[in-house]
């Protein structure tokens, strides 16, 4: 049998797959197994697939993904702490063509976000949002987010989330749901490879809403393990999640075309 | 001679941010310079320059959406009072951090905290010191007729654009309510798309066809950078402070005493100066017209060629007159005089307060 080298292999009629050229080449600061690395892919994706490359402006949070901008290969802006959906109703407002999106956590988008959230959804700005929920606060340590299950543990409820004493976890993304202003909201997640599939779609779909004028805002949540903050291996993280997170943030469509999903 | 207007402050402001080509008004009510908004969205800008104008869900978010509407190198503007304004120190301080142009308007009220509704000065710390984190400045300018509440747009408009930042005008709850003439500069035109683009290489507009990518963040994790970053503000700052002074004195060639005072205390104190005269005192009034940068090199030379005494003019407890004391470094006397939490001093007060603190003793 004669040798096969790598060079035999590496040639453009074997090419399957590769990265987009709206990921940078910088390597991701997020841990391995973290959600945040393959949702800003498929985003990038979906820009890139949707020929909108030099049409697209972006707003990073402040959280793990503060620095999606060294990542996200498009014009980007970084935000304050919850202000996204502000700084991107005004980009829209004032270039109706172009393609806006914010990208933020829990913490960000649910805690001290909120009213940003809010009325950017109930505004029914012509935007999209992407939303990590890892139900914890990465970026500082992992202390309790507005998403943190009751009974979870968080470097600030080290004996476990207690609703009568710490609030009950925000499910904002069914909240925003029931406003008039949000045409699409989704609940997707990252963690195996027909998840990632369905939520690609669920992206482009999207983001598909604001290239056709949709009446309203297109809202993604993807629930995504935090396997530091939680403390575990990335497999025992994603198993975690589904047997815990799924149960209270069930994946799936819950408004499709402005109309909730019965 | 342009159209002649009788016309509340706030409404020449409004009327103004108009006609400057400005894109986009965010703002929030409050008191007393609501008139703002509601002039806007009656006159419905959106219908004949495009302009967009939109009420938002707090200060908070007004002022984030001028860092992002900005951040897009279009003309942006807010507008709001004391509290309001104290909400929009986090914005300012990543737009200054950011280096977006971006125009606010404060029409100052009575603090602190909700205090009450009538005029102040009261917050000009705020809005010359910093106001939200960080070391960074922004441009401040101190109308004191409706006249400058109009003139005074295009020219922070310039400013901010040219030096890449914040420009403010201080202005307060007199100059917004009273009414008076005003005659209007001629439309400027917005500009285009395609106009911002090529002015502006530095916007995030979308990433030019085979092009770099902009990034437009107040954020770098790396200390020897942000110092950088820090040292080239700083750079930026001298060169304004050398630049950009403006003021108006009024019979200070051959004063012996002079009011420093800015906008309603300006109007205020030139009535002292003639009650002053009047009495023989040779008075001057020192108005400066940006407070941030401040006249340091002007007050200097009046200290030089004579000047015995300041008075520092200021409806707060004395404010400004910390700037006026750096500037005279000690050389002769300075003192403030200043009603508060909203109650206007009177000529005769300001000339008593000249004659008692500064030439009395």
């Amino acid at each position: 049998m004669s040798e096969i080298s790598i060079k035999d292999i590496i040639k453009p009629e074997n090419l399957v797959y590769q990265k987009t050229k709206l990921m940078t080449d910088k390597p991701l600061s997020y841990c391995p197994g973290c959600g945040h690395g393959t949702t800003h892919r498929l985003v990038m994706e979906v820009i890139e697939e949707l020929g909108k490359e030099n049409d697209t402006i972006g707003v990073a949070p402040v959280g793990c993904s503060v620095l999606a901008y060294e990542f996200m290969n498009v014009d980007m802006q970084e935000a304050a702490h919850g202000r996204a959906p502000a700084l991107a109703t005004a980009i829209k407002r004032l270039w109706p063509d172009k393609v806006v999106f914010t990208y933020q956590g829990d913490g960000d988008l649910a805690a001290i976000g909120t009213a940003e959230t809010i009325h950017a959804c109930n505004r029914g700005e012509k935007i999209v949002i992407v939303f990590i929920n890892n139900g914890i606060y990465g970026m500082t340590g992992g202390q309790m987010a507005p998403t943190t299950l009751e009974g979870m543990k968080t470097s600030t409820t080290p004996y476990g989330r207690d609703a009568a004493l710490m609030g009950h976890p925000l499910k904002i993304t069914e909240l925003v749901a029931q406003l008039p202003g949000t045409y699409y909201v989704t609940r997707q997640s990252v963690h195996t490879p027909s998840a990632v599939r369905k939520a690609k779609r669920a992206i482009k779909k999207a983001f598909q809403n604001q290239l056709n004028d949709a009446p309203g805002l297109s809202f993604i949540e993807v629930v995504s393990n935090c396997n530091s903050g939680w403390k575990m291996t990335p497999v025992d993280a994603n198993h975690w999640m589904e047997e815990n997170m799924f149960p209270f943030y069930p994946i799936g469509d819950i408004k499709v075309d402005g109309e909730l999903v019965k | 001679m342009g159209e002649l207007k009788l016309m509340k402050g706030n409404e020449a402001l409004a009327e103004a941010i108009i006609r400057a080509g400005t894109d986009g008004y965010f703002g929030y009510p409050i008191t007393p310079q609501s008139e703002v908004m509601e002039y806007l969205t009656a006159a419905k800008p959106w219908e004949t320059t495009g302009m967009v104008v939109l009420q938002a869900e707090s200060e908070v978010a007004s002022i984030n959406m001028l860092y992002g509407g900005g951040g897009t190198g279009k003309k942006v503007v807010t507008s709001s009072s004391s509290p309001g304004i104290s909400l929009m120190q986090e914005g300012l301080s990543y737009i200054a951090g950011a280096e977006i142009p971006i125009l606010i308007v404060n029409v100052v009220r009575g603090g602190p905290g909700l205090g009450d509704i009538q005029p102040a000065q009261s917050d000009y710390f705020q809005a010359t010191k910093g106001g939200g984190h960080g070391d960074y400045r922004l441009i401040v300018l101190a109308p004191s007729s409706v006249q400058e509440m109009s003139d005074f747009v295009p020219m922070a408009y310039d400013l901010a654009f040219k030096y890449r930042m914040p420009a403010m005008i201080l202005s307060d709850g007199a100059i917004g309510q009273m009414m008076e003439k005003v005659e209007f500069f001629e439309p400027i035109p917005r500009l285009t798309d395609e106009e911002v683009k090529a002015r502006y290489p530095w916007a995030t507009n979308g990433k030019p066809k085979g092009g770099e990518r902009r990034i437009l963040t107040s954020l770098d994790l790396d200390p020897s950078k942000m110092e950088q970053h820090n040292y080239d503000l700083q750079a930026k700052y001298r060169k304004i402070e050398e630049n950009e002074v403006r003021f108006e004195q009024i019979q200070c060639d051959d004063a012996e005493y002079v009011i420093v005072a800015y906008g309603s205390s300006a109007r205020i104190s030139l009535k002292s100066v003639k009650l002053l005269r009047e009495k023989g005192i040779k008075a001057g009034l020192l108005r400066p017209i940006t407070l941030w940068p401040f006249p340091t090199k002007k007050i200097d030379a009046l200290v030089k060629q004579g000047v015995k005494g300041f008075l520092s003019v200021e409806m707060s407890a004395g404010q400004m007159v910390e700037d006026v004391r750096l500037a005279v470094n000690g050389r002769v006397k300075v003192e403030h005089y200043g009603r508060l939490g909203g109650i206007i001093h009177s000529p005769e007060e300001v000339a008593e307060a000249l004659e008692q603190k500064i030439i009395g003793e």
